[in-house]
């Protein structure tokens, strides 16, 4: 779990984030939340391609303690690299971690 | 990552990769496929042995070198064996499979599916005696140096 260095209000609640602004506890996340941070990044819309996504990460992460990398992401979330860099623009990783309430994820692929 | 005031991202680049064999080959893909991940502009230059990468008879045969590498602790004449090679190689896959870094193949079509341009050297191409066939589909040009540079306006140019 990262460290918590500020709080931001979202839809009311004071929710602890970390240097990189994601969330810092799993709890605080729920669907209305994410579709307040995917706004912060540029996404209007949440689709079902974005929720697959979202799930799969918050699904990897509660096994596995790390977000998925891209290359997770590209052959077991039912998404192929180009739709998620389409979803995503900028970062599919680092921003459908952020949406799904997780740290930036660890690995380098 | 603190970020301090006046702190300029990095915006583009632009990496050159001229080496063929694993070693030399995967620090430039990672860096590439790694950019584009944090939304930077990516191209991916290929030249001299560095295009075994995306020649698409050679790609999925790379590997480590065993002989003349120092930092293997490896005796040179061991190193020059039968098969020390690829033994090295099939070790050092299953490492980075670990890691989630993908067969040359794959995190080729990966890094252009994210958007990253991926060229071959033509001067190279032209000693090589190569066509734009003889590359894998996802090599978008053989293009010159001068191309190359422009391609490359703005960005930080990172040679492997």
């Amino acid at each position: 779990m990262s460290t918590a260095v500020a709080v931001k209000e979202v839809l009311g609640k004071q929710l602890a984030i970390d240097a990189d602004g994601n969330l810092v506890n799993l709890t605080d996340w729920n669907e209305e939340i994410a579709k307040e941070l995917a706004k912060e990044e540029g996404i209007d819309v949440l689709t079902g391609k974005h929720w697959q996504v979202i799930n799969y990460m918050r699904k990897v992460f509660s096994e596995t303690g790390d977000s998925p990398s891209i290359r997770k992401l590209t052959k077991e979330s039912g998404v192929d690299t180009k739709e998620l860099y389409a979803l995503f623009p900028k970062g599919p990783a680092k921003k459908a971690a952020r949406i799904a309430g997780l740290p930036k994820p660890k690995g380098c692929i | 990552m603190h970020q301090s005031e006046g702190y300029e991202p990095v915006k583009k680049v632009s990496i050159i990769i001229s080496k063929g064999s694993l070693e030399g080959v995967y620090p430039g893909l990672i860096m590439a496929n790694g950019a584009r991940m944090e939304g930077i502009e990516a191209n991916l230059f290929f030249t001299f042995f560095g295009m075994e990468a995306i020649i698409d008879k050679k790609m999925d045969h790379i590997k480590v070198a065993t002989v003349g590498n120092p930092a293997m602790h490896m005796p040179t004449l061991l190193g020059s064996l039968p098969g020390m090679s690829a033994f090295a190689t099939h070790m050092m896959s299953k490492e980075m499979e670990k890691l989630d870094i993908p067969p040359v193949r794959e995190f080729i079509q990966m890094i252009h599916d994210a958007g990253c341009n991926l060229y071959a050297c033509k001067a190279s191409v032209d000693m090589f005696h190569l066509h734009k066939e003889d590359f894998c589909k996802e090599v978008d040009d053989v293009i010159s140096v001068g191309q190359f540079y422009e391609v490359s306006a703005g960005a930080n140019i990172i040679f492997t």
